[in-house]
C-alpha cells in the first residue's frame, strides 16, 4: 500500500517534470536530431547570418487573446495578434508580489515600457522583438547585432570573465556543447522588460541561452531563465530562429533616440509667450 | 579652449556623464600599458616593416580582430606656424606636453570645467589611456599643408542656410532638438565613417566573420557590419546618420566606401553627398595603417585624405548605455523653463 502509493507520487511528479518538456516539443516543429549544421572555417557550426523570430512573444511571452492597440490612435494597425505563447508549460511560475507587480506593468505599460522610450531591450528580450539580428562568428567573440536601437552583445568564447558590472545587455560567456552554442549571460540591471505585457525580471537574473542549428535556415532557441527573487523556479522558453535568405538582406540602422525624443522631452518645451 | 567647448557640446549631459563614469573606467583600467604622454611605447604606423604579412583569420582574410583605439594628440589640421609634415620625437613629445597640460587644466578645483566632470579621472583625459603615436603635424595629409580644403560657395550657402534654420529654431534650450547630437545621445564622434579620434573612450573592437567585417565604436555602441559580397549600395532613398558602408580586399588593405548618408551630422559641414573611402591595413601586431579620403564635390572643389592609425588596445568593451540614463537633457531642459519662470516673475514684480 505504503509503495503503491510511493510510486504514484514518483509517477505524478515525473509528469510533472515531463509536462513541460513535451509541451516544448509539441510547440517546436520536430527538430531532427541528425541534423549536423555546415562548419565555419574554424570547425564550428555555422550560425553566421540574419536572423528573426516569426511570433508574438514581444507582446506577450505568455499565452493570450487578440487585443486593442494600447494607442488608441493606431487602430487596427497597433492592435496585438494573439499568440499561444513561448513559456514551457504556459504560465511563468512567479512568486506572488512578482506577478502583482506584472500585473502593474502591465496596466501602465504605455508609461513604463522601455521598449517605448527606445531603451536597450535586454535578454532575451532582444531575440524575439521582432526585428532582425545579425550573428557575427568568429572563434574568439561571437557578436549579437540587433537593429532595434542598435543593441549588440559581444559573447566571450574564450577571454571570459565575469560581468565587470551591472548592464542592459548583461555579459555573456559562451561554449560549445557539440552543435549548440550555449551562452551564459549575467550581470544585468532590472530595468529591462521581458515583452510588452509587463513580464520582467530583477538584477538577479540569469540566462541560458541554446542556439542549435535545426536545418540550413532554422535555429531552435531555447532560454532558461533563472531569478530567485522574482520567479519561484527556473523556467523556460522556446522559439525557432528563420534566417533571411534575402541575397540583399542586412541590418539597417534603427537609431530610435530621435523616434522618442518629443515623446520623453516634450513636455519640457519651451512655450511660445502668452 | 576648443577642446573644452567640445566636450561640453558632448558631454553637456552632466548626468550622463557621471553615470556612466563607471562605464567608461572599464576600457581605462585596461589600458594600464598606457603611456602618460610618452611617445616611446605605441608604434607609429610609418616606421612598420614592410615586411611585415598580417595573421590570417580561418577563412583566409588580412585578420584585423582585437580592440583597437585610434586615440591621438595629432590635430585634425596642421597647427598655424607648423610648416613641416613630420616632428622629429623630442618637438612631438613638446607638442604632446602642451595639449596633456592643457587637458590637465581643465580639472583645476573650482572652474566650470571642474563642475562639469573631473577630466583626471575615468580615463577621459588622453593622457590615462593608450594612444596613437604620430610624428605627424596633422592627420590631414592631403592637402600637403595639412588643412582642410576650402569650403566651395555650394558647401558656404549650405552653412548659411543651416545656420539660418538653427536661429528660427530658438535657443539651444528651448527643446531638445535644438541641443546638439552628441548631448543628446544620438551619435558620437568617433562612430564614423570616418573614424575619427573621440578625446576619451576612442576604443573599437574589430570582428570578422566570412564575408563581413564588424566594427563595434564604444562611444553608444555603435555597430557597422560591412558587406565584402560586392554587392551593390541600397537605393538612394535609404540614408542613415552613419551612411551605408561596402567593403572589399584590396590586396592587404582592407578599402570600405560609405554613402547614403542622411546629412545631419555632416562631417566637417559635409553634405548627405559625402563619399567616404577608408583603407585599412595591419602593418604591426598592434598597428593598423587607417586612411581616409572624404569627397563632396557641394562641399570642397577637391578631396581631403588623413592618416589616422589605429593602435590596439586592451578589451574588453563594456555597455556604453548613453540614452537610457541621459538626465542630463531633462535637467538642462527643465532648468531653463524654470529660469524663465523667474524672470517671468520677476518683471510682473517689477511692474
Amino acid at each position: 500500500m505504503r509503495n503503491r502509493l510511493l510510486i504514484g507520487t514518483t509517477l505524478a511528479l515525473m509528469v510533472g517534470w515531463l509536462l513541460p518538456v513535451l509541451t516544448n516539443v509539441a510547440a517546436q516543429a520536430p527538430a531532427s536530431p541528425a541534423y549536423r549544421a555546415p562548419r565555419t572555417p574554424d570547425g564550428k557550426p555555422n550560425l553566421n547570418g540574419i536572423w528573426q523570430t516569426m511570433n508574438t512573444a514581444n507582446w506577450n511571452i505568455e499565452a493570450h487573446p487578440a487585443g486593442p492597440s494600447p494607442a488608441r490612435e493606431l487602430g487596427a494597425a497597433g492592435a496585438v495578434p494573439a499568440g499561444l505563447g513561448v513559456v514551457d508549460g504556459g504560465e511563468i511560475p512567479y512568486l506572488p508580489a512578482a506577478r502583482k507587480k506584472q500585473q502593474e506593468n502591465y496596466a501602465n505599460r504605455l508609461k513604463l515600457d522601455p521598449e517605448i522610450k527606445c531603451y536597450l531591450p535586454g535578454v532575451p528580450r532582444a531575440t524575439y522583438q521582432g526585428m532582425p539580428f545579425q550573428i557575427i562568428q568568429s572563434t574568439k567573440h561571437i557578436m549579437l547585432i540587433h537593429e532595434f536601437a542598435g543593441a549588440v552583445r559581444t559573447i566571450y568564447m574564450t577571454d571570459q570573465t565575469e560581468a565587470p558590472a551591472d548592464s542592459w545587455m548583461g555579459w555573456s560567456n559562451g561554449r560549445w556543447e557539440g552543435e549548440t552554442l550555449v551562452v551564459d549571460t549575467k550581470g544585468f540591471n532590472d530595468l529591462s522588460w521581458l515583452d510588452r505585457a509587463g513580464n520582467f525580471h530583477s538584477d538577479a537574473l540569469h540566462v541560458v541561452e541554446r542556439f542549435t542549428p535545426r536545418s540550413p535556415e532554422t535555429i531552435t532557441y531555447d532560454v532558461t531563465i533563472e531569478d530567485p527573487k522574482v520567479f519561484s523556479r527556473p523556467w523556460k522558453m522556446s522559439m525557432p530562429l528563420y534566417k533571411h535568405v534575402e541575397r540583399n538582406a542586412q541590418i539597417l540602422e534603427f537609431r530610435c533616440v530621435e523616434f522618442v525624443e518629443d515623446l520623453l522631452y516634450g513636455h519640457l518645451r519651451k512655450q511660445p509667450a502668452k | 579652449m576648443r577642446h573644452r567647448t567640445r566636450s561640453f557640446m558632448r558631454g553637456g549631459a552632466v548626468a550622463l556623464v557621471l553615470a556612466l563614469a563607471a562605464t567608461i573606467s572599464i576600457a581605462g583600467q585596461t589600458q594600464s600599458a598606457a603611456p602618460a604622454a610618452s611617445p616611446k611605447a605605441a608604434p607609429a604606423s610609418a616606421a612598420a616593416g614592410k615586411a611585415y604579412k598580417a595573421p590570417r583569420t580561418p577563412d583566409g582574410q588580412p585578420d584585423l580582430q582585437g580592440f583597437w583605439t585610434n586615440s591621438t594628440y595629432v590635430p585634425l589640421e596642421r597647427p598655424n606656424g607648423v610648416t613641416k609634415e613630420f616632428y622629429t620625437p623630442d618637438e612631438a613629445e613638446a607638442a604632446i606636453k602642451v595639449a596633456a597640460e592643457r587637458e590637465a587644466e581643465q580639472t583645476e578645483p573650482g572652474t566650470t570645467a571642474d563642475v562639469h566632470y573631473d577630466f583626471s579621472q575615468f580615463g577621459l583625459d588622453r593622457s590615462q589611456s593608450k594612444f596613437a603615436m604620430n610624428l605627424r603635424t596633422s592627420l590631414i595629409v592631403d592637402p600637403a599643408d595639412g588643412k582642410m580644403p576650402p569650403v566651395n560657395a555650394q558647401g558656404q550657402k549650405r552653412a548659411q542656410e543651416r545656420a539660418a534654420a538653427r536661429k528660427t529654431a530658438g535657443g539651444q534650450y528651448d527643446a531638445v532638438e535644438n541641443m546638439p547630437i552628441g548631448s543628446r545621445c544620438i551619435i558620437m564622434g568617433g562612430a564614423g565613417p570616418p573614424l575619427m579620434n573621440a578625446g576619451y573612450n576612442a576604443n573599437y573592437q574589430i570582428v570578422q566573420s566570412p564575408g563581413y567585417v564588424m566594427i563595434l565604436t564604444e562611444m553608444i555602441h555603435d555597430v557597422r557590419i560591412i558587406p565584402l559580397d560586392n554587392r551593390p549600395q541600397p537605393p538612394s532613398q535609404v540614408r542613415q546618420w552613419v551612411g551605408l558602408s561596402r567593403g572589399r580586399w584590396e590586396g592587404d588593405t582592407l578599402v570600405v566606401e560609405t554613402t547614403n548618408f542622411n546629412g545631419k551630422n555632416g562631417f566637417r559641414g559635409a553634405s548627405e553627398n559625402v563619399k567616404v573611402t577608408e583603407r585599412f591595413t595591419r602593418t604591426a601586431d598592434d598597428t593598423i595603417s587607417y586612411k581616409f579620403t572624404v569627397e563632396d564635390p557641394t562641399t570642397w572643389d577637391r578631396s581631403w585624405t588623413a592618416d589616422a592609425p589605429l593602435v590596439k588596445t586592451g578589451g574588453p568593451i563594456f555597455e556604453f548605455a548613453c540614452h537610457e540614463t541621459n538626465y542630463g537633457i531633462a535637467n538642462i531642459l527643465a532648468g531653463a523653463r524654470a529660469d524663465e519662470k523667474k524672470a517671468a516673475e520677476q518683471k510682473k514684480g517689477s511692474n
